[in-house]
């Protein structure tokens, strides 16, 4: 069943381009290129900041994810901690060295580049748990005492997120720590147990929503509640979709992006943009480039040998999973509007650093699958 | 090494992730239901949706139509108007474009704190204007500067202008519309559309439903805050329908100069076909001044001024007839054989009737009077004998006939009737029984005698014609029949026994005589002729020899107050009391007297007497119009028609 040592940790590069999986690899260069086009009819057919820096930025992390595919899965493994810690100390940095956009504290500022660390904590958090969850014995998995850490270091980033504020993205966070702890095999009482106290806690949590947030939740309820204002948002995006049909109006004639009824158009609501122009056919498109990205995902955690590695590729793709169904439910008018972009769609630095990072981990999952991990 | 707990663990992570991996099945089943849903079964209603988005239109008002004269000169036409409108979005700094503006256009800070108060309440690209008609220095001066003038626009746009004011009264104006017009005129209503101006008064105002035109339409896609991004349709609409009128604006400009500082009026009209060449008020207003809406100092020193220049008084002023009804008195007298023509009567200077006492305007009186002689001399004791043995309802009769009492033309609200008394009418309106004594009176157009210079006009018109009934006509379009009057006319006024020719009888024309026997609109014509051009008629002072100008008239004044005994006696002046007290001076006439072509009435508001005031006004404009006619009888008569 194992090959020799030896034999493991010499990969040739021969042996791990062969090991690429080029499903994968070739559904994101896809994406990417098409979300390239997006932006350019984002950009009214011109070739402007947007589209550039989107090309840009995705070829750069691109590369970027090459690379973290061909470093051995155990670096990953073992530096898991210190990049958990990292993110973390980013996110507490945003708190006093933040810059504030539209009311919420979320970025800081490298020179190259705002980063966003709540996008990064999606991936570090899973990281975390990942090896947490898969060093200690499986007897241990449902000790209270051995839950206690798992939900300290879900809580400490979900807090901060949400203080930023940042409803959507301490939302996505929270999914990708619970699929973890989930997926590792705590029981099932214990969600139960959380789920009831999740919602006797709702009234009080509500209490602290701010008055934008509750509008949102109501809107989403009934959209008509304000047409021009909360429920704006929804009614456009559906009207766009809508309206493109089933084969779209066509590349560029996007009225609706166009003439900007379309909020938010360059990042959460590209997929409506897309929708619009190329009708139910090309949301179809993205749709199963996504389903494809996610299979590969949960395929690659079955291919790979390391619990580690199963733990990371499953929860990841079930990460990723969330926020393509997040975004989507979001734009088509089955979720309230929660500010999620969409996975290399979207326009947005931190979230395609984020997401490619976590692509490149669960990739050099597949090249080293058979990395042993201590 | 692989952790111990490695085969059930991963057996755990095996069973969870499949349970995981169906739920996201059925999510993604459930947004590519949602997909579905909305993008094919609801798609139509998106689309729908999406457009009604996307699409906004405006619409454009239309160019009005132009209103001309018989020469085809422009009454009412249309200019290329200069305005300057400010898009706020597309300046930088508003505050310095103002200041440059203020340079160089002189605007008043009141208007700039105006503007900006308005544009602070709009959006920022909505455009305002600043001016909606600039001259044409201020015009070139601000594309002059225009590079320096980020975010002012100069716009050219179209309307209403008026070149002239004579004519001011006939055309009318038009001004912006009011909750009112909009209420009673439909077409208005279904039009809806910003900066349209109405027709108001005159012929605008009668004009405005075929004159307004059709509107156009002007589609752009918009976006979502409402800025015009493209053009996607355009229909320009129609403009109104062009009038031609049968005014003479050369006639109308030299009368109008003529009277310019009196109060009074003047009408022209063809004898035959009932054209109207020139209809002057004065003094005029200028109409222009209305389009872009009347400043309210303009408004009410228009309102206030002591000749009511918004009046016209060709139609709309009524003022009793005075001695120009005696023509039709005594046309009466004839037709219903009261008395002859030889029958005299002896003036005195005054003549005691039912215990009052009637006096002549010539206080040592005319001695003996014949029928002739009294119109000539205007003998007001005769027409007081002819009036008495007349009856006041067999007056109203003849002069209802010959147009008093009712609208000469359907084209004027503002036209009143005027008041043609009778038994009848007293009783009805006034509720009184007639006394006697008001039959005299009537006999000389005074008491309740009211008539408009034109009916006074028309009425002459039709003695001058040999006794037709003719229809006045202001507007030529190609229906009526009035053309073809003139030869029939003059046929039957040679060969009054003579069956029609051929090609008259085609015409079919029904003309309607206004009189029993011919010899006595002939006579009255000649008696007219007696009173201008003969010594002791009233307006000889004013005759013209040459044959080709020469006219006949008569003379009235109509006394506004009673004279009173002391005033008699003292031999009072007209100059000498009030200018309110005054008589209103009337004259009406035909010429050329040969070959009858126009009749005129003159009017002059307080003017004293007929002859010394009115008729050497009408001398005047009777040249003028005489001078014109061979060049108004050069312009087809078929105008209009479809050929």
């Amino acid at each position: 069943m194992f090959r020799p040592r030896a034999l493991q940790s010499s990969l040739s590069i021969r042996d791990k381009i062969y090991s690429i999986d080029y499903i994968l690899l070739l559904s994101i260069l896809i994406l990417g290129i098409i979300s390239i086009f997006a932006m350019y009819s984002t950009d009214g057919g011109q070739f402007l900041y947007h589209t550039k820096s989107h090309i840009l930025r995705f070829f750069i992390f691109f590369l970027f994810f090459f690379c973290i595919s061909f470093i051995d899965i155990k670096f990953c493994h073992k530096t898991s901690l210190l990049i958990y810690l990292i993110f973390f100390l980013l996110l507490l940095g945003v708190k006093y060295f933040g810059l504030t956009s539209s009311g919420s504290q979320r970025w800081i500022n490298f020179y190259f580049m705002n980063l966003q660390p709540s996008e990064l904590m999606k991936v570090g958090l899973i990281l975390f748990l990942a090896k947490y969850y898969s060093r200690i014995p499986s007897n241990d998995i449902n000790n209270l005492k051995y839950l206690f850490f798992p939900i300290m270091a879900l809580l400490g980033p979900i807090l901060l997120v949400m203080t930023q504020p940042d409803l959507g993205t301490s939302v996505l966070i929270a999914i990708g720590g619970v699929v973890v702890i989930w997926l590792a095999g705590v029981k099932i009482k214990f969600f139960a147990y959380f789920a009831i106290l999740f919602v006797s806690l709702t009234p009080i949590a509500i209490s602290f929503l701010k008055p934008y947030q509750k509008g949102r939740i109501l809107t989403f309820l009934n959209p008509d509640r304000d047409p021009l204002g909360a429920g704006y948002q929804i009614i456009q995006s559906k009207i766009a979709i809508g309206s493109g049909g089933l084969f779209g109006k066509g590349f560029l004639n996007g009225s609706q992006s166009y003439l900007d009824f379309l909020p938010e158009k360059h990042t959460d609501f590209i997929f409506t943009l897309f929708s619009e122009e190329f009708g139910f056919l090309g949301s179809t498109l993205i749709l199963l480039l996504y389903i494809l990205i996610i299979s590969r995902l949960v395929k690659i955690g079955h291919l790979t040998r390391s619990i580690f590695g199963k733990l990371y590729c499953y929860s990841f793709a079930t990460a990723f999973f969330s926020y393509v169904a997040v975004n989507m439910g979001m734009v088509l008018g089955l979720l309230p509007i929660v500010g999620a972009p969409l996975p290399i769609m979207s326009y947005g630095g931190s979230s395609m650093l984020s997401i490619m990072f976590g692509l490149g981990i669960a990739m050099s999952c597949k090249i080293y699958k058979d990395s042993p991990i201590n | 090494m692989i952790n111990q707990a490695g085969p059930s663990k991963s057996r755990t992570i095996s069973r969870r992730i499949f349970i995981l991996s169906i739920a996201k099945a059925t999510v993604f089943c459930g947004i590519f239901g949602r997909l579905i849903t909305l993008q094919i079964n609801e798609s139509t209603k998106y689309k729908t949706l999406s457009d009604k988005n996307r699409f906004r239109e405006w619409r454009l008002a239309p160019e009005r139509g132009v209103i001309k004269d018989y020469f085809d000169n422009e009454l009412a036409s249309n200019q290329k108007v200069f305005q300057l409108h400010i898009t706020p979005e597309n300046t930088d700094n508003i505050e310095a474009l103002f200041f440059r503006l203020k340079n160089i256009l002189n605007l008043t800070d009141k208007r700039v704190f105006a503007l900006k108060r308005k544009i602070a309440k709009q959006k920022p690209w909505e455009p305002i204007i600043v001016s909606d008609n600039l001259n044409w220095s201020e015009f070139s001066r601000i594309n002059l500067f225009l590079h320096e003038l980020q975010g002012a626009e100069p716009v050219v746009s179209v309307a209403r202008v008026y070149p002239d004011f004579s004519s001011s009264h006939v055309v009318g104006y038009v001004s912006r519309v009011s909750v009112n017009d909009l209420k009673n005129k439909k077409y208005l209503r279904d039009l809806s559309v910003a900066g349209i101006t109405v027709g108001k008064t005159g012929l605008e105002h009668k004009l405005d439903e075929q004159i307004i035109g059709t509107v156009g339409f002007q589609r752009y896609e918009v976006n979502a805050y409402g800025k015009r991004i493209r053009q996607i349709q355009l229909d320009k609409g129609q403009s109104g329908k062009n009038f031609k009128t049968s005014i003479d604006a050369t006639v109308q400009k030299f009368t109008a100069e003529l009277i310019k500082d009196k109060s009074a009026a003047v009408c022209v009209m063809d004898i035959y076909n009932g054209d109207i060449v020139a209809m002057v008020s004065s003094p005029t207003y200028n109409p222009n001044a209305f389009v872009y809406g009347i400043n309210n100092k303009d408004w009410q020193d228009l309102l206030n001024h002591e000749y009511k220049p918004l009046l016209n008084k060709a139609i709309s002023g009524l003022y009793p007839p005075g001695s120009t009804i005696k023509t039709i008195v005594a046309l009466s007298a004839l037709e219903n054989d009261v008395a002859s023509t030889h029958g005299k009567v002896h003036c005195k200077g005054f003549i005691d009737f039912y215990g009052d006492r009637f006096h002549c305007w010539k206080k040592k009186g005319h001695g003996y009077m014949d029928m002739r002689s009294a119109i000539k001399r205007s003998c007001d004791i005769y027409f007081y004998e002819l009036a008495r043995k007349l009856g006041v309802d067999r007056l109203a009769i003849t002069a209802k006939k010959f147009g008093l009492g009712r609208k000469v033309l359907e084209d004027f609200r503002e036209e009143k009737s005027g008041v043609v008394p009778s038994t009848k009418w007293k009783k009805k309106f006034i509720g009184q029984n007639w006394y006697l004594g008001e039959t005299l009176h009537s006999g000389i157009g005074q008491g309740y005698f009211l008539s408009t210079p034109m009916q006074l006009c028309l009425m002459t018109a039709q003695i001058a014609n040999g006794g037709y009934e003719i229809k006045p006509r202001i507007i030529i379009d190609s229906e009526t029949k009035n053309n073809k009057f003139k030869n029939y006319i003059k046929f039957k006024n040679k060969f009054p026994d003579k069956p029609l020719p051929t090609e008259l009888l085609f015409e079919n024309i029904n003309l309607k005589p206004l009189f029993r026997n011919q010899e006595n609109i002939n006579f009255i014509k000649d008696a007219m002729f007696g009173a201008t051009n003969e010594v002791g008629g009233t307006s000889f002072s004013s005759r013209f020899k040459n044959k080709k100008f020469m006219f006949a008239g008569k003379t009235g004044s109509s006394q506004i107050k009673r004279f009173t005994a002391e005033q008699r006696k003292n031999e009072v002046k007209q100059n000498q009391i009030d200018y309110k007290d005054r008589d209103h001076a009337l004259f009406v006439a035909f010429a050329p007297v040969n070959d009858p072509q126009y009749a005129i009435s003159v009017l002059v508001e307080h003017g004293g007497s007929g002859s010394s005031s009115a008729a050497p006004i009408a001398k005047k404009v009777i040249k003028k119009v005489l001078e014109r006619h061979e060049l108004r009888s050069k312009i087809p008569k078929n105008y209009g028609k479809t050929v």
